[in-house]
């Protein structure tokens, strides 16, 4: 009785829980049906955990998205303290080019990259003359990663710097810091958390990244495109360890930085 | 000698023009303003934070407008404290001392220095957001002196504050000032505040700069009707707190007597805000001990409320709505009583 009456008390919540397990469980379910079946097929797993191609293709992945990570820091938070802090003109559009790659198909994007970057252009022979190939490369997945997950980082920077009183800059100056100590000491250390939070974002957007890259480097294979091959080639039953694996992976990575984000945050 | 020339500022909506003020070492010097006239822009443009239009900054016989801001030394202190949110007290008093190199013995010596005159020692390892509003003013004032600044701007430091650790902070004010003989440039929209500390005040308004005086010609002899507005809708009086030999204490303006519930003797200011004052046709019996007859010699129309100045003398601002105005039917020449309680009158410095 009591619980009817709770139900026709608190009818907006009872709504809005039901439709939200709706779509929890629409992610939850593929992903953990999909765990627990290979659980029973441990043997497989653990072939597949063996297979040099398999832990190849992943720590490729990984070292991957993690060069475009260091890549997008190093270019990408000035960008996003600059975009914070200045005022300018076109600001806007700057801004609005920036997160551009989030809304282009990755495909479409990888074959920009390749116009761009492709081994008969101007830039890909000025790269190429000093030893950087991009198509079927290495840095050809780094470059395919950056651009598909710079966005992440930049905004989360952005958005970090500008929660940052301006005015604690301006206290460091009058104090004896100059323009770059105020920076180092303040504003970066103060922003860090949502750097950090950016960088988590764009190092994962960049493990998961597909179209982008199979334009540009099929060859070396990293753990996405081999999902695919392994899938259009042998099937589901051969493609599904792999997979299990790569999300194993990328469920640890993530918990593991989400943990290590949250510890600086009790501080 | 601080001096400011011909400053004018864009402010985006309007400018700061023609700003000139000579400042003598070791004054405290007071900038009075309404809310939004740019007092703080003002400072930030003194301290080479702000870009400026036009004019000159001297600081002790040099020409310092192009100078860096970390290069001036000249401190500033802003109204909501501004600490390093990642730095515990310590390292935020330590701060400039670090970007200014001090070797450590140095360092140890000012940090002991400035803590112990501000009574801070006990909070250097706390982080700021676990500091009281009074506590953070405290150290946003060390971490400005420690380095010894030539010249400590301060923006509007009491109005974030309650009533209590306002008149504490005031009175810390007053003390550093004496103790440091720092120049002290500090800015409020508050005429008692500019009155207790200020050795000299300079009101600004409407982009200009109004009248600059001390207190005493601030408030006796303003030179212009907006001036005259800001000192008149605040009815402060120079006079002499006694006490009577029936116990109570009277604050003497003119040959009118107070009564007030401080208690004190000697000079001072006492202030009354023109909403405690009772305006009525008759004498009214209530406990509110002060009950004088007067004449109105002057109204301001506010809309909905009028300002109204009765004359005992001294000349009293009260504060009535219009409703009350018109069923009064005040007007200038007419024959009123002021009333207020003893507790109305605020008694300092």
């Amino acid at each position: 009785m009591s619980f009817l009456r709770y139900i026709s008390k608190n009818r907006l919540t009872v709504t809005f829980v039901l439709l939200g397990a709706l779509i929890f469980l629409f992610v939850v379910i593929p992903l953990g049906k999909m765990i627990f079946a290979s659980a029973s097929e441990a043997g497989t797993l653990w072939e597949t955990i063996l297979d040099p191609e398999v832990t190849g293709a992943i720590g490729l992945t990984l070292l991957a998205a993690l060069i475009a990570t260091l890549v997008g820091f190093f270019l990408g938070v000035p960008l996003a303290y600059l975009l914070a802090r200045k005022d300018f003109k076109g600001k806007k559009l700057v801004e609005g080019l920036i997160d551009v790659p989030i809304v282009v198909p990755h495909t479409a994007a990888g074959i920009a990259l390749l116009f761009v970057f492709g081994r008969n252009t101007a830039l890909g022979q000025a790269f190429n003359f000093l030893g950087i190939q991009f198509v079927d490369s290495m840095a050809g997945i780094v470059i395919a990663m950056l651009f598909v997950s710079i966005p992440f980082l930049i905004d989360s920077a952005k958005e970090g710097f500008k929660k940052v009183d301006v005015r604690t800059e301006k206290v460091a100056r009058t104090l004896g810091a100059s323009p770059w100590q105020a920076f180092f000491r303040i504003s970066f250390p103060l922003a860090w958390r949502s750097i950090f939070a950016g960088i988590i974002m764009m190092w994962a957007r960049g493990i998961s990244e597909f179209g982008a890259v199979i334009i540009l480097a099929y060859h070396p294979m990293i753990a996405p495109v081999l999902v695919y091959e392994r899938f259009e080639t042998y099937g589901l039953e051969y493609a599904r360890p792999i997979a299990v694996l790569l999300i194993l992976v990328s469920i640890i990575v993530f918990i593991v930085l989400r943990t290590i984000a949250y510890r600086g945050d009790k501080s | 000698m601080i001096g400011v020339k011909n400053l004018c500022v864009d402010l985006g909506e309007f400018m700061l023009k023609d700003i000139t003020l000579n400042i003598e070492e070791g004054e405290y010097f007071i900038i009075l303003g309404p809310t939004g006239a740019g007092k703080t822009v003002l400072l930030e443009s003194i301290a080479g934070l702000y870009p400026i239009r036009s004019g000159e900054i001297w600081l002790r016989g040099k020409d310092v407008t192009g100078v860096e801001p970390e290069n001036r030394k000249i401190s500033i202190v802003y109204q909501d404290h501004v600490l390093f949110p990642h730095l515990a007290v310590k390292e935020n008093l330590l701060f400039g001392l670090k970007m200014q190199k001090t070797k450590a013995e140095e360092m140890a010596n000012r940090l002991d220095w400035v803590s112990e005159l501000l009574g801070i020692s006990h909070l250097l390892h706390r982080r700021p957001d676990t500091l009281s509003g009074g506590e953070k003013q405290k150290v946003a004032l060390g971490r400005a002196i420690v380095t010894k600044p030539e010249l400590l701007l301060i923006d509007e430091p009491l109005s974030a504050l309650d009533p209590e650790t306002r008149e504490s902070v005031q009175q810390e004010l007053r003390q550093l000032h004496g103790a440091l003989g720092v120049t002290i440039l500090h800015v409020t929209h508050d005429f008692e505040e500019a009155i207790a500390l200020g050795n000299r005040i300079a009101v600004i308004g409407e982009g200009h700069l109004m009248q600059v005086g001390t207190p005493e010609e601030i408030f006796r002899h303003p030179n212009s009707e907006f001036v005259a507005r800001f000192a008149m809708t605040r009815n402060i009086f120079h006079g002499k707190a006694e006490r009577k030999s029936n116990g109570d204490t009277v604050f003497k303006v003119d040959s009118t007597e107070f009564i007030t519930a401080a208690d004190a003797e000697g000079t001072y200011h006492a202030s009354i805000r023109p909403e405690d004052i009772l305006i009525s046709s008759e004498t009214i019996h209530s406990s509110a001990r002060n009950c004088f007859p007067g004449t109105i010699t002057h109204v301001v129309d506010k809309g909905s409320t009028l300002y109204v100045t009765v004359s005992i003398p001294p000349k009293l601002s009260c504060l009535v709505t219009r409703h009350s105005f018109e069923e009064m039917d005040l007007h200038e020449g007419k024959k009123v009583y002021v009333t207020f309680k003893a507790s109305s009158i605020h008694i300092f410095n």
